[in-house]
């Protein structure tokens, strides 16, 4: 049986990976790919806890958090899609009217 | 009982205020006149049963009013042979003010006539609360509460800018005096631990007499003094009182003459034994007393307005009372009080009966020859006038020339200059009423027509006033002449029965008992029973043995003081009546004094000049552009300017950049959980 901590370091991993594309990727789907990892990485931290625990709320949480990325990715694109035709852009850096 | 006597007015009061409006005149007049009346029955009624002079103060105690550690102050209501005076002038000759009043403001819309005499009746109350209470903060009630209602009347016609200063002028220059009045209370429960005016004089008189040194006795006298110069119009509180005549005529009488203002001498008449261990206040009472006396009466002599005249003639015979206050003669004082308000009513009433006719003229000059049209205002004001005077027989002669009497046999180390000022002042008094009688009644009419375009519409005829007011006048006269009866000298075979009757009210009641057992409560059935040790060094004296040594110096004064009075008359007769053109002649040829009594020895400009600009000057350059511009504003605003200045820092850090938000939420996340995880590890 695979250790815990193998879960838990990949997660990191994954987690890692998906807050550095947050962070660095000029496109705004990419970043919205990345946040879909990080969330992923979450889940399989709630999974592999659950099952270690031996209890199934791992698991359970894990669906809300599908749903809420599916719902996420819905909004997500259509604000993406909204902006696109604004700015003709997917860059993160050409919207910056958000201050004084 | 003893509450009914100032609840009949009080009833009338919230009637004529609550509903007055719609009422007639005819039933708001009166049934002011009833409340008055009925007061006046109850009065009566229990006066006669505390005639005797062994006779035991009534008291009835409402309600305990006060209670808080040692403070007792139940709200008691005490009839003894003081107050009895006073409630018979103020419901008697109230109820005659009031009768004229229904004359006198009948011009008025009913609103305003039910305004009126909801005010009057108000005022009766108080006043007569004012004279009941047994203690201090009772009697303080009414002493506000008629400090209120002269606020009120004074400003009666408070559209007339003139009326509505002259109100404010009053309200402000008595709450001066009523401040004294306050500390002067608050000293005397320090001191003695009870408010009760027996009980204060029982405790003052076992302390020994302040001579010639300024005790705590003497500071408490000299306090409530204060509130009895704002109250009275003394120097140097007096410049409210002939403002005030801007109020309607019976106003001045009842209030601005006869009553009110002689709550101060009153005041000091119902601590006769704390003043009476005060010497030094007494000779500062005495002083101020004959220099109001004086100045007042000078100034008198001068004025052109018909009421002005007699406002000044009050003060001067309030100055006198205060005389004979301060030189110990109580009961002479009161007796003045007594007589006073006869004849000032009827000179009030008779000049209101000529300012009616004349359909507002208050000006001397534009009056003369009004014997003729107004013949039962003549007579009766002439009677006035003789009696103000001190003319022999009538009844300002007895009261004024006890007080002169008492002056000059007083142990007052400047009793002769004190006398002389009051037999200048009694000149004077006869000079300026007898310039009044012939400016307003004699000689030709020297009518300004402009003045009948307002007002009535009566004509050109003066008319005489109706009965409503004529009686009242006719009372009024027969009182002026016979009130001084019951103060006739023994040196003129009298018995002097008014001061006997007011002894016991200015002594030591044996209230000594009460004072040890129960602090400051007190039961209706423990009645004061007299001491028959009288306190007062002077008056007590020269009532025993000496008297038969002091007939002839009385008859003697008696003589030279109606020789002054005649003199007096004469002066004015040969100005005034024989020769105007010697008045011009002296008016020019005395320019500069002329000139300074019209203009009432500028007090109002100095009073001007050393308070009210100053204060105003404060007002507006200290605490309004300075505190409250300056730091109240400045403080506001500067929290704001403060704020505004940090944000236009702080918004720097508001990129707009998505990339720099998502950097720093991770950060803080990160920081925050590291936190944790190092602290919980």
């Amino acid at each position: 049986m695979v250790p815990l901590n193998y879960y838990l370091a990949l997660s990191g991993v994954l987690f890692a990976i998906g807050t550095a594309g947050v962070f660095l990727r000029r496109n705004l789907i990419t970043v919205l790919l990345s946040i879909e990892i990080m969330l992923n990485a979450v889940n399989l931290t709630f999974v592999a806890v659950g099952r270690y625990r031996g209890s199934v709320d791992g698991q359970i949480i894990t669906f809300f958090v599908m749903t809420v990325a599916a719902a996420e990715a819905a909004v997500g694109l259509a604000l993406i899609i909204a902006l696109f035709r604004h700015r003709e852009t997917l860059s993160p850096d050409a919207f910056t009217a958000l201050k004084w | 009982m003893l509450l009914l006597i100032p609840l009949f007015p009080l009833v009338g009061f919230v009637i004529n205020a609550s509903v007055g409006r719609r009422l007639t005149k005819s039933i708001s007049g009166g049934l002011a006149c009833a409340a008055m009346i009925a007061s006046f029955a109850v009065s009566a009624l229990l006066v006669s049963q505390i005639l005797g002079h062994e006779a035991a103060p009534l008291e009835f105690t409402l309600f305990e009013w006060m209670a808080s550690g040692t403070l007792r102050v139940p709200f008691t209501l005490r009839l003894d042979h003081l107050s009895a005076v006073m409630i018979l002038v103020i419901t008697g000759i109230g109820s005659l003010i009031h009768i004229y009043s229904t004359g006198y403001m009948h011009e008025e819309s009913d609103s305003e006539y039910a305004r009126y005499f909801s005010y009057l009746n108000l005022f009766a109350s108080f006043m007569l609360v004012l004279v009941l209470g047994g203690n201090f903060p009772v009697m303080f009630v009414g002493w506000e509460g008629v400090g209120l209602c002269s606020y009120l009347l004074i400003g009666f016609w408070f559209r007339k800018q003139s009326a509505a200063d002259a109100g404010k002028k009053a309200f402000v220059v008595n709450r001066i005096g009523d401040f004294g009045f306050v500390l002067g209370m608050l000293l005397i429960f320090a001191t003695f631990g009870t408010l009760d005016f027996q009980l204060v004089a029982a405790a003052a008189d076992s302390r020994a007499i302040e001579h010639g040194a300024i005790g705590v006795i003497t500071a408490a006298t000299l306090l409530l003094f204060l509130g009895a110069t704002g109250k009275s119009a003394q120097i140097p509180l007096y410049v409210w009182l002939p403002d005030a005549m801007e109020g309607p005529t019976p106003v001045s009488a009842l209030i601005h003459a006869a009553t009110m203002v002689t709550a101060g001498v009153y005041m000091i008449g119902r601590n006769a034994v704390l003043f009476s261990h005060a010497p030094i206040t007494l000779s500062i009472v005495a002083a101020i007393g004959a220099a109001t006396a004086l100045m007042a009466g000078t100034i008198g002599l001068v004025q052109n307005d018909i009421k002005r005249v007699l406002a000044y003639s009050t003060v001067s015979q309030l100055g006198y009372m205060f005389l004979a206050m301060g030189v110990g003669a109580y009961a002479a004082g009161i007796f003045h009080l007594y007589t006073h308000a006869f004849f000032k009513a009827l000179l009030f009433l008779g000049s209101g009966a000529v300012i009616h006719a004349l359909a507002g003229e208050q000006d001397l000059r534009n009056m003369g020859g009004l014997k003729k049209y107004l013949p039962v205002t003549y007579w009766t004001f002439l009677i006035g006038a003789l009696a103000i005077a001190g003319v022999p027989l009538l009844s300002g002669f007895f009261s004024k020339d006890e007080i002169l009497f008492k002056t000059f046999t007083s142990t007052n180390p400047y009793r002769l200059l004190l006398w002389g000022i009051g037999m200048v002042t009694s000149l004077l008094t006869a000079t300026y009423m007898f310039r009044l009688v012939f400016l307003a009644f004699h000689g030709e009419r020297r009518s300004a027509a402009h003045h009948d375009s307002h007002g009535h519409g009566h004509g050109h005829a003066p008319h005489e006033a109706p009965p409503s007011m004529a009686i009242p006048l006719i009372v009024l006269a027969i009182g002026s002449v016979l009130a001084g009866y019951v103060g006739v000298p023994h040196a003129l075979g009298g018995s002097n029965r008014i001061e006997q009757f007011l002894e016991p009210s200015f002594a030591v009641t044996e209230a000594r008992g009460r004072l040890e057992a129960g602090g400051g409560v007190q039961s209706t059935d423990a009645a004061g029973v007299v001491r028959p040790v009288a306190v007062q060094d002077s008056h007590s004296a020269d009532a025993g043995e000496s008297t038969h040594d002091n007939t002839s110096t009385e008859l003697m004064l008696m003589a030279l003081s109606s020789g002054v009075a005649i003199a007096g008359i004469g002066i004015a007769a040969f100005f005034w009546l024989r020769n105007r053109a010697a008045v011009n002649a002296m008016t020019a040829r005395f320019r500069g004094p002329y000139t300074v009594l019209l203009h009432k020895y500028y007090v109002d400009e100095l009073y001007d000049a050393a308070v009210v600009q100053p204060i105003k000057l404060l007002s507006t350059g200290g605490l309004w552009k300075g505190a409250d511009a300056g730091l109240i504003d400045g403080a506001v605003n500067g929290v704001g300017q403060t704020v505004r200045s940090t944000s236009n820092v702080l918004r720097r850090v508001q990129t707009g950049s998505i990339r720099t938000y998502a950097a720093s939420l991770f950060l803080g996340v990160v920081l925050i959980l590291g936190w944790y995880l190092l602290k919980f590890r």
